[in-house]
């Protein structure tokens, strides 16, 4: 036996598995939980009983506590834990895993089991976690022996954050978390797998794609949330490389706040309801530098005719990203931020210079005069756009994060909220979880005490998982959960309208409830307006409100996400509001296939 | 806009070593049936017990760049430990094992004995009307075994699915 292996094991002390996993937690550095006990974990809520750093926020629903540990994750760079019981305990937190497995979220969730000798017999709240799960996890474990506890733990937490981030499974039996097992620390647990994501990119290939940036004349960087995956450095490397090159800049919906909107260099967010000039300088570019994203249905439009005559640099820190929808002509397996620091570096060794990229910006600058955000504002009626560009001019000087459902609105705030920082910006992109942005307000507050944590709502997506407004009220958390009240499931509506005849079947949010009652009734503050005139003054009285507000922003009713490429077209085929082609014909057959 | 979109559909066979642990032929066959990719065949068994590692050895279609994605998909898995592409090694050896029921009497009985001599299968069993024959060898080698017995009374066919190792000391 070495003298390393004696040493560890002098170390080793003897827990419950309760106690090993509340160690190995705090071990970690974590100081925030998300959950909700049941008869499966009750050995572990007795363990937390007992550690006062942990501290664990109740949820009402356990989907509320995956989507919190998203916007605590997304809003700080940490991974976020959860724990739940078995069987329901499990299922129902399901669709926050999926969610955090689309938009590469490191999640640890913990899951009860029924005791081991009782698996696969039908127990009381059985459910096959791991089995469930499975596919809708970065990777997942069923912990039978005690012995193996603190490394699967330790384990999960490397998986979650390292490489391309996503939510860990550990399913625990409740047998487990009573017997005494060794307890050993992160530096001294020993992974099994041979796991190693590749983080470093390939110089050559990095040489190529920045001698290629330096000789372009339509260049375009088109970032996603891997660059704020790849933490706060990513995004600063990322304006230096845009600053060197003089490339524009534009992101999807996940990347938002990675390059600042006050840049010039901005061009706002691409795809489907991205701005014009994005969507435009895709379209026309001569290279392309792909950053940290993965050229999702929502950003590419019709396929065949995306970019058509670029060179594109793709660069993922997961290789299967890398020529699944679009073909790259390099390839770069890394992360963002390591790749883009590696890039900047190269350019300034190689001496590269700005190339003449004059007709380009004279081309962004026909595209920008168009004005595809413009919409007509009315005096008598809230247009949703106008209560989103005011509350971010009353909000913007502050700390605030911004967290969203899914829909409409969540579009209009990706338009007209602007971001100059990583992190501030939580939303539901892969899956579209409606019913996610209330709880990612949880979660970014409880990491945020004292910033402002907006979560801008519709009337049907908050109502997904309204009752974690009773969450915010237990820990006083004073989130504002900003509802675009257009009595409609807006983005349904619209489509409706473009792809069906004006069939509204089953869109209308009727028997809305009274939201400011219920904020009330729910131990919060409700605010409501109704009109143009009185809406800064409600949404500084809700800035000023020390308590969770639930504001009812009765806006226009029917209007219209613009500009958008219609399903199965390209990027040059945008639809603008203004642009007078009849909707219910803006989409051919083959496009009403699509989602 | 891609140029390989089109290209032809190909088989190829992976050798995927993985840690042997509860659920990873599951977690290996639910990423084929999530993303729609065949299955021709696939065989499985611990062949490290020291070091608690399977191999799987997957035989499946697609064009090269759905090809590509299958391998890097499942390079993706955290319990797998390396993904090897036996097709496109020169060194690579692929094999199958079959065992096939004919029944019949009189001269279709005695071809059915004098072809499985000729294909070098092996009798292990035999009864006054049948026979089960044993053979190994590539896949194509067993197809056409079975086409050869198709008309002589074969009755049940069992393949191991391809086995893949690559020549040579490494």
């Amino acid at each position: 036996m070495s003298t390393q292996t004696i040493e560890a094991e002098a170390k080793t002390e003897t827990l419950t598995g309760a106690e090993i996993l509340v160690r190995a937690l705090v071990d970690q550095g974590v100081d925030t939980i998300f959950g909700y006990p049941g008869g499966a974990v009750l050995p572990i809520y007795d363990a937390l009983f007992h550690e006062p750093r942990l501290h664990h926020v109740l949820v009402r629903h356990e989907q509320g506590a995956t989507h919190a540990a998203e916007g605590y994750a997304r809003s700080t760079g940490k991974p976020g834990v959860v724990l739940v019981t078995s069987g329901p305990g499990a299922t129902n937190a399901i669709t926050g895993i999926v969610d955090a497995l689309m938009d590469s979220i490191p999640l640890v969730v913990i899951t009860g089991q029924v005791a081991t000798h009782l698996i696969g017999s039908d127990a009381f709240q059985e459910a096959d976690t791991v089995g469930i799960t499975r596919s809708c996890t970065k990777h997942n474990y069923l912990v039978k022996r005690v012995e193996d506890l603190a490394r699967v733990i330790h384990e999960a937490f490397h998986i979650a954050t390292s490489g391309r981030p996503g939510p860990v499974v550990i399913d625990i039996p409740k047998d487990v978390q009573f017997l005494p097992g060794p307890y050993i620390g992160p530096e001294q647990a020993k992974p099994l797998h041979t796991y190693a994501p590749k983080t470093e990119g390939d110089p050559a290939k990095i040489a190529e794609a920045v001698a290629l940036l330096a000789q372009a004349k339509k260049p375009i960087l088109y970032t996603g949330g891997g660059i704020i995956n790849a933490g706060p450095q990513a995004s600063q490397a990322l304006r230096e490389l845009a600053h060197l090159s003089g490339a524009p800049v534009t992101s999807t919906l996940m990347g938002l706040g990675a390059f600042p909107a006050s840049d010039p260099q901005w061009l706002g967010m691409l795809g489907m309801h991205g701005s014009f000039e994005a969507n435009n300088a895709m379209h026309d570019c001569d290279v392309m530098l792909c950053l940290g994203a993965r050229f999702d249905d929502r950003i590419t439009g019709r396929l065949d005719a995306f970019s058509p005559n670029s060179k594109k640099v793709h660069v993922d820190i997961d290789p299967s990203s890398i020529n699944k929808n679009v073909l790259a002509d390099i390839g770069i397996v890394g992360d963002a931020g390591k790749v883009i620091a590696a890039m900047v570096a190269t350019w300034k060794t190689a001496g590269y210079k700005k190339a003449d990229q004059t007709d380009w910006w004279a081309d962004i600058g026909r595209w920008r005069a168009r004005k595809g955000f413009a919409y007509r504002n009315d005096a008598k009626v809230i247009k949703p756009q106008y209560a989103i560009e005011r509350l971010y001019e009353l909000t913007k000087d502050r700390e605030t994060y911004i967290t969203t459902e899914v829909g409409q609105h969540q579009m209009w705030a990706a338009q007209f909220y602007h971001f100059e920082e990583p992190n501030h910006w939580m939303t539901s992109g892969g899956l579209g979880t409606m019913g996610y942005g209330l709880p990612a307000a949880v979660g970014a507050q409880m990491a945020h005490r004292d910033a402002l944590v907006i979560d801008i709502a519709g009337e049907a997506s908050v109502q997904m998982t309204m009752q974690e407004f009773s969450t915010a009220v237990q820990f006083n958390l004073p989130i504002k959960i900003f509802i675009i009240n257009n009595e409609w499931m807006g983005m349904v509506r619209q489509w409706q309208q473009l792809l069906h005849g004006e069939r509204y079947s089953q869109s209308y949010s009727q028997s809305l409830p009274d939201f400011v009652k219920l904020a009330e009734a729910m131990g919060g503050v409700g605010i409501r307006a109704t009109t143009p005139d009185e809406l800064d003054a409600k949404i500084l009285e809700m800035i000023d409100t020390p308590r969770p507000v639930l504001f009812d922003c009765r806006v226009a009713k029917e209007e219209n996400c613009f500009p958008m490429i219609p399903s199965g077209k390209a990027h040059n085929e945008m639809l603008l509001g203004d642009s007078g082609v009849a909707l219910d014909s803006a989409i051919d057959d083959e496009g009403k296939m699509l989602v | 806009m891609p140029p390989r979109v089109n290209e032809a559909s190909e088989k190829r066979t992976f050798a995927v070593m993985v840690d042997n642990e509860p659920g990873v032929l599951a977690r290996v066959v639910g990423l084929f049936s999530a993303r729609g990719y065949n299955i021709e065949s696939l065989t499985v068994a611990e062949t490290d017990p020291v070091n608690h590692a399977s191999r799987i050895t997957i035989v499946t279609s697609g064009t090269p760049l759905i090809l590509e994605q299958i391998r890097a998909q499942l390079d993706r898995l955290v319990s797998i430990r390396d993904v090897h592409d036996v097709s496109s090694d020169p060194l690579g050896i692929e094999r199958e094992l079959a065992l096939l029921k004919v029944k019949g009497a009189g001269e279709p009985r005695a071809e059915a004995l004098r072809l499985a001599d000729i294909f070098r299968a092996k009798v292990v069993d035999t009864t006054h009307e049948s026979f089960v024959f044993e053979l190994t060898g590539a896949s194509s080698k067993i197809d056409n075994f079975i086409g050869l017995m198709q008309p002589l009374g074969l009755t049940e066919v069992s393949r191991t699915g391809v086995l893949s190792i690559t020549r040579g000391a490494d």
